[in-house]
């Protein structure tokens, strides 16, 4: 590079910075940035775009309504950021994020990406609502500043733990996990709750995110003849584990988590996947208390709904509602307002326990019947 | 004792597949003193061409019996594979046989990630699901359960570890195989193509890699651009168990890691009171490994270096 184009990117470089440190007046009114965090290129670039698109619905909808803060009439600006569902990557946006000086941020989707930028946020005293993040880390570090509205992990094995024993009669249950944070985290959970639920767990088997065999561990489990076998993983061992089961000529029920629960499964364990259970956390979007409308009003401006918009659009009026109670966009005011959340969101009734996690939030249980899965029941989490 | 069984069962099934991979190891390192890590791709590729042509078939043709799908698959499967292997003896490894050793194994691992990149280009990151074509029939014997599926693995792997013995002990190729096993320049002083010999062993052993390929798919239920990382490091250990170089070695040290890794997933959490787990499976398999390598360090088999092949 010559030194004369140097000197231009310097130029260019100035005036970007000059120009992310200018908020833009709109007729004298105040501009309070929001920051919004996902992946928006990639793979997971549609779920990405899906949570953007849910919190731009929401502030366009306060903008529209008006809002004032402290007498004065504020205007709300998304800032979206890409993190790539990359943890380093959720960081350097973090950053970036809180240098605007954004008062608040919704995201990010993914927990690895969301718990190493919960700690800038924390740090920097800016609250942060994230639609998807389930890994119980992420409100576990005791940040004040880390919330989110969906169930988390911990919450969901409770419910498939307790569940199993009570709802599906299982009194001997078998527990399979893939030594991943989130197959052993659920699987945990769903140990102590069927045990809490006076189920007893006959078997604790392991294996990993990349097999698929399972025969000799199914084989011992079936010696102990357990009533229903649980798998704490994702749908590539969970429907290969389907079939086996069937092979060993296992009565069991199969039970999994969110990551069994997609069509993927169904696919791979064909005419063997009838029968399967397993869940996913919120509701199924036709049964959320403002499913419907909001279907209608998100088609209407961006498509297809991918999964957790109305999780995103939620966030987003949670934030704000905090906001106009404490009259304030000053995180260092507004924030002590989060605790006090209920607000009856798209996705079901907000509040949050101490951590910051989402109390009573739902989890609801899927069925393959037909070789598609059914609604089978929605359950609304105890703590 | 159904219980029992039924890991006999399971290990032996899972055992016949390591042989059946662990063969093409170790008849290319008996020749040529050469891992051919790229084996475990082969045996991708033989799953992934034989479901391409099975899924085509179920989709063309609905009606066909099970069994005369996948046996179309195989007959496109195994001709893929040889040519493969032949392929890759021809450009990454003879241009290499007079090179220092660390030399082949180096073009050996870069064979075996181009050719898993070149799977998930064609057929994608997803896994494929293996069309249900094949007859479900299942078999109850004393308590334990065995499916067709799991019967024909086995018949078919000890059909043609025979066919390979008679091969290496009876013909004329056979013959050229085993004077070039212990000696590349004698061999050809006395007349033989090593060139050829050599590149039917790369040859015969993708064919076998091609029909595990097929069975592990058909057993599972599913083929992946990834699988044949884990299935072909898991059949090299069985081969070095056995005695690398060594045919009986191979499928004796197939049979032991598979029964092992059965029994140990089995039997662990019990025997140990719960304190090691299932996850303690492969920990179990190669703790068995150094054992047997410490004591006889070229494995179980694998010191009669003369009847190496």
């Amino acid at each position: 590079m010559t030194g004369h184009t140097l000197g231009w990117v310097a130029v260019a470089v100035a005036a970007l910075v000059a120009g992310c440190g200018d908020k833009p007046q709109q007729n004298g009114d105040q501009v309070v940035l929001i920051g919004q965090a996902s992946p928006l290129t990639g793979p997971q670039a549609h779920l990405g775009k899906d949570n953007e698109n849910g919190a731009r619905l929401a502030l366009d909808e306060i903008n529209a309504a008006g809002l004032t803060l402290g007498g004065k009439k504020v205007v709300l600006e998304l800032k979206s950021e890409d993190d790539a569902a990359d943890p380093k990557t959720a960081t350097t946006v973090a950053t970036k994020l809180v240098d605007e000086g954004v008062a608040g941020v919704i995201g990010h989707l993914n927990s690895g990406a969301t718990i190493p930028a919960s700690k800038i946020y924390s740090d920097n005293g800016i609250p942060q609502i994230s639609p998807s993040a389930t890994a119980v880390a992420y409100t576990a570090s005791g940040f004040k500043t880390a919330y989110r509205v969906m169930t988390n992990d911990a919450q969901q094995g409770t419910v498939l733990g307790t569940y199993a024993v009570t709802q599906l009669g299982a009194k001997k249950i078998a527990i399979i996990d893939d030594r991943t944070a989130y197959g052993q985290g659920l699987a945990d959970e769903v140990e102590k709750a069927a045990k809490a639920a006076g189920g007893e767990v006959v078997a604790r088997e392991y294996t990993s995110d990349r097999s698929t065999d399972f025969m000799a561990i199914l084989t011992s489990i079936k010696g102990k003849a357990p009533d229903l076998v649980f798998f704490g993983g994702m749908d590539p061992q969970a429907a290969p584990m389907i079939r086996q089961m069937k092979q060993l000529g296992m009565q069991a029920k199969f039970l999994g988590g969110d990551g069994a629960q997609t069509p993927k499964l169904i696919e791979l364990a064909g005419a063997d996947a009838e029968g399967a259970l397993a869940s996913n956390p919120g509701l199924p979007l036709d049964a959320m208390p403002g499913g419907n409308a909001f279907k209608a009003k998100f088609e209407a401006k961006y498509g297809k709904i991918q999964n957790y918009s109305p999780y995103a659009y939620d966030a987003m009026h949670v934030l704000i509602d905090a906001m106009k109670r404490a009259d304030s966009s000053d995180p260092a005011k507004y924030l002590a307002e989060l605790p006090r959340t209920d607000y009856q969101g798209v996705t079901g009734r907000i509040r949050f326990d101490v951590k910051g996690d989402i109390t009573g939030g739902a989890v609801t249980l899927y069925q393959v019947k037909d070789g598609k899965w059914q609604t089978l029941e929605t359950v609304q989490s105890g703590n | 004792m159904d219980i029992f069984l039924q890991q006999l069962i399971n290990g032996l099934v899972l055992g016949s597949v390591y042989a059946l991979v662990a063969l093409g190891y170790t008849m290319v390192y008996g020749i040529l003193e050469l891992i051919n890590f790229a084996h475990g791709e082969i045996t991708m590729m033989g799953a992934m061409v034989a479901l391409a042509v099975i899924g085509a078939l179920a989709l063309a043709a609905p009606g066909l019996p099970g069994v005369l799908v996948l046996g179309a698959g195989l007959v496109v499967a195994i001709p893929v594979c040889m040519a493969l292997g032949l392929l890759i003896e021809r450009v990454a490894y003879r241009p290499l046989r007079h090179a220092p050793r660390l030399a082949p194994l180096i073009t050996a691992i870069g064979v075996s990630i181009i050719l898993q990149n070149i799977a998930m280009l064609i057929w994608g990151k997803q896994y494929i699901p293996f069309p249900a074509v094949l007859p479900q029939g299942r078999h109850e014997v004393l308590g334990a359960h065995i499916t067709d599926v799991q019967i024909a693995i086995l018949l078919l792997t000890m059909s043609i570890m025979l066919m390979l013995i008679l091969v290496v002990q009876k013909t004329r190729l056979g013959r050229a195989m085993r004077a070039t096993a212990q000696s590349r320049q004698v061999a050809s002083l006395m007349g033989v193509d090593v060139n050829r010999v050599i590149a039917s062993t790369f040859v015969i052993g993708s064919a076998l890699a091609a029909v595990a390929g097929v069975m592990v798919s058909a057993y599972y239920g599913l083929a992946h651009y990834y699988m044949g990382f884990l299935l072909g490091l898991k059949a090299f250990s069985a081969a070095v168990l056995g005695g690398i170089g060594n045919l009986g070695g191979a499928m004796l040290g197939g049979l032991l890691l598979g029964l092992i890794e059965s029994f140990g997933a089995g039997y662990i959490g019990d025997l140990t009171g719960g304190f090691l787990g299932s996850h303690y499976q492969d920990v179990f398999a190669f703790f068995v490994l150094i054992a047997v390598l410490v004591f006889r360090p070229s494995g179980l088999l694998g010191a009669r270096v003369v009847e190496r092949a």
